[in-house]
């Protein structure tokens, strides 16, 4: 198990290296990064003063070498728009964007991991289809426009609803749901599965002739074994959720990551922009390890691999 | 209830794809044109509609059929052509890694690990708030950025094919590797990836029109549903049709290539690909 922890933690240490390469390549795309900052009406005089105070006219692998030193020690430089540490900024974003993510998870959870558990006990029958029909569909749902319906319908018709800000819990519960969406189909698909896979098994068989009541085998054998690909997948599915959320923020007027890299990119903030791909890339490697390690530990075979 | 499922999807991406071909010939107006006199104008179903506007007309006046109708083009165009780069990508990385095993594939497993560390939306606001919208750059950065199902597929289903007695014949008859891997791998999975390419048109389609409405993906004035949405978010409140309608279209379509995908799947026994 050690030897498949460490090898694990190599693979995802190269990860989050090439990514870092990449997060800040990406924002030397434009190939000239002082014009960008300096904005419409500069004078070449200017671009070459912003040049110099940013360091940009120094070689790029200087440049990304003192980016990646600084950023391996959580220091992101300071943000040109709003005029403050970038990790200060993402750090004071962070908690509503986890909010939000981990909200978006557990309603997902609960409402793919029942209806997983009923298509799997109804298999072929027209509640399975009906099932994988509400996969389908939310697969094929536009957030952002399920968003805008649900403020509507919930916030303006009905007044349930805040429409948009982070005041209280309530504000949490329309972008939960829409990011929920994003999640549901492939939860709701691997509890089936899984479920079908365990109620098949021997040791399924076994049970029921010893006379175990539906229930029984359905929560304490089937749902256990059912239950370990859905943990790991759920780690897996809020790391893009996290990764997606700027799209659900953006529409809700929630301050959170996702948010900040929006406002960044439309002002041309790249310190900002860089950290926060890095950032949610990290968090998105870390879960996968977390989930690759509990998989090793739960099931022997994996740690061949 | 699959073959329905098959056919209403086949006739739903076949309804979008006769739009995207034949929209400047079928639409009553130019989707483009201008008419501040007959702005928000009410589609059919509702109250005092005009019979010249089915589906109403915009915030500038622009009739919102033609526009939809128009949608379809941009719509269809992404999911194409971000199949095909990111086909051709996913499937040449999963076509190698599967074929040739050891350190080649290793190199495989590591870029699709990488890739899917990636933030999509995020890397993509990003890439075209810094080079600017066009429809090509939205095309090429969602191309870039979706070829990882392909090659998590094509290297799996080439796995399974590499020890089979037929490319064992090929060998030994001295078929060449590159014609091994184009005449006897590549039809043998291509309708697994068939099957990858609908998930990967809807999910391409869905990204551009989140791209275009938060106002880094396809530029205005072009009919980008996602931009229709965008642009109608300010009326919303006082004429939900605005946004309802777009949306609504959005969706079928989505769900259409889906069903189309779901049905292929079964229909060509392709397996569990998702």
């Amino acid at each position: 198990m050690l030897r498949f922890a460490l090898r694990r933690l190599a693979v995802a240490l190269l990860v989050a290296l090439t990514v870092m390469t990449l997060s800040f390549l990406l924002t030397r795309l434009s190939g000239d990064l002082a014009i960008s900052i300096a904005g419409a009406g500069a004078t070449p005089e200017d671009v070459a003063i912003i040049r110099r105070a940013y360091g940009l006219d120094r070689p790029l692998v200087a440049q990304f070498l003192d980016w990646a030193g600084r950023a391996a020690v959580g220091d992101f430089g300071d943000s040109y728009f709003f005029k403050a540490r970038v990790s200060t900024l993402i750090a004071e974003r962070m908690p509503v964007t986890l909010t939000l993510g981990l909200t978006g998870l557990a309603i997902a959870l609960a409402v793919s991991i029942p209806l997983g558990i009923l298509a799997a006990v109804r298999e072929a029958s027209w509640v399975d289809r009906l099932v994988q029909l509400v996969a389908m569909v939310g697969q094929a749902m536009p957030s952002f426009w399920l968003g805008l319906i649900l403020m509507i319908t919930f916030g303006l018709r009905l007044g349930w609803l805040p429409i948009s800000g982070t005041g209280s819990w309530e504000h949490y519960v329309m972008p939960g749901v829409v990011l929920a969406f994003s999640a549901i189909p492939a939860l709701t698909r691997l509890t089936r599965s899984g479920m079908i896979q365990a109620l098949g098994s021997d040791y399924i068989r076994t049970a029921r002739a010893k006379g175990l009541s539906r229930l029984s085998i359905l929560g304490k054998h089937a749902l256990r074994n059912a239950a370990i690909p859905v943990v790991s997948i759920a780690a897996v599915q809020l790391g893009f959720m996290l990764g997606g959320s700027i799209v659900i923020e953006t529409v809700f007027a929630l301050h959170g990551v996702g948010f900040l890299a929006w406002e960044s990119i439309s002002k041309n903030d790249f310190p900002v922009v860089q950290a926060v791909v890095l950032v949610l890339a990290l968090i998105y490697i870390a879960l996968t390890m977390a989930a690759d390690l509990l998989n090793g530990l739960l099931d022997p075979r994996l740690r061949a691999a | 209830m699959r073959q329905a499922g098959l056919v209403l999807g086949g006739v739903i991406v076949g309804i979008a794809l006769l739009c995207a071909i034949l929209a400047p010939w079928i639409v009553p107006h130019d989707p483009f044109l201008q008419n501040l006199d007959n702005r928000l104008a009410v589609p059919f179903w509702m109250e005092g509609s005009n019979p010249a506007h089915l589906l109403g007309t915009d915030q500038l006046g622009r009739d919102y059929l033609s526009r939809l109708v128009h949608g379809a083009r941009i719509s269809m165009l992404i999911g194409v052509l971000t199949v095909v780069a990111s086909g051709l990508i996913g499937t040449t990385l999963g076509v190698l890694g599967g074929f040739f095993g050891g350190r080649v594939d290793d190199a495989v497993l590591f870029a699709i690990t990488c890739r899917l560390a990636i933030p999509v939306v995020l890397v993509a606001l990003a890439v075209v708030g810094l080079l600017g919208s066009s429809l090509t750059l939205v095309i090429l950065v969602l191309g870039l950025l979706l070829w990882d199902r392909f090659a998590v597929v094509a290297r799996s289903t080439t796995m399974q094919l590499r020890n089979l007695d037929y490319v064992a014949a090929a060998w030994s008859a001295g078929v060449s590797t590159p014609g091994i891997l184009l005449k006897e791998i590549l039809p043998n999975i291509a309708s697994h990836l068939a099957v990858v390419a609908t998930l990967e048109m809807a999910l391409a389609i869905l990204l551009e029109a989140a791209l275009s409405f938060l106002g880094l993906g396809v530029p205005p004035p072009l009919p980008s549903w996602g931009l229709m949405i965008a642009e109608g978010k300010d009326y919303m409140f006082f004429s939900p049709w605005v946004i309802f309608i777009p949306g609504v279209t959005l969706f079928i379509v989505v769900l259409g290539i889906n069903l189309l995908g779901d049905g292929l799947r079964d229909l060509l026994g392709a397996g569990d690909t998702r």
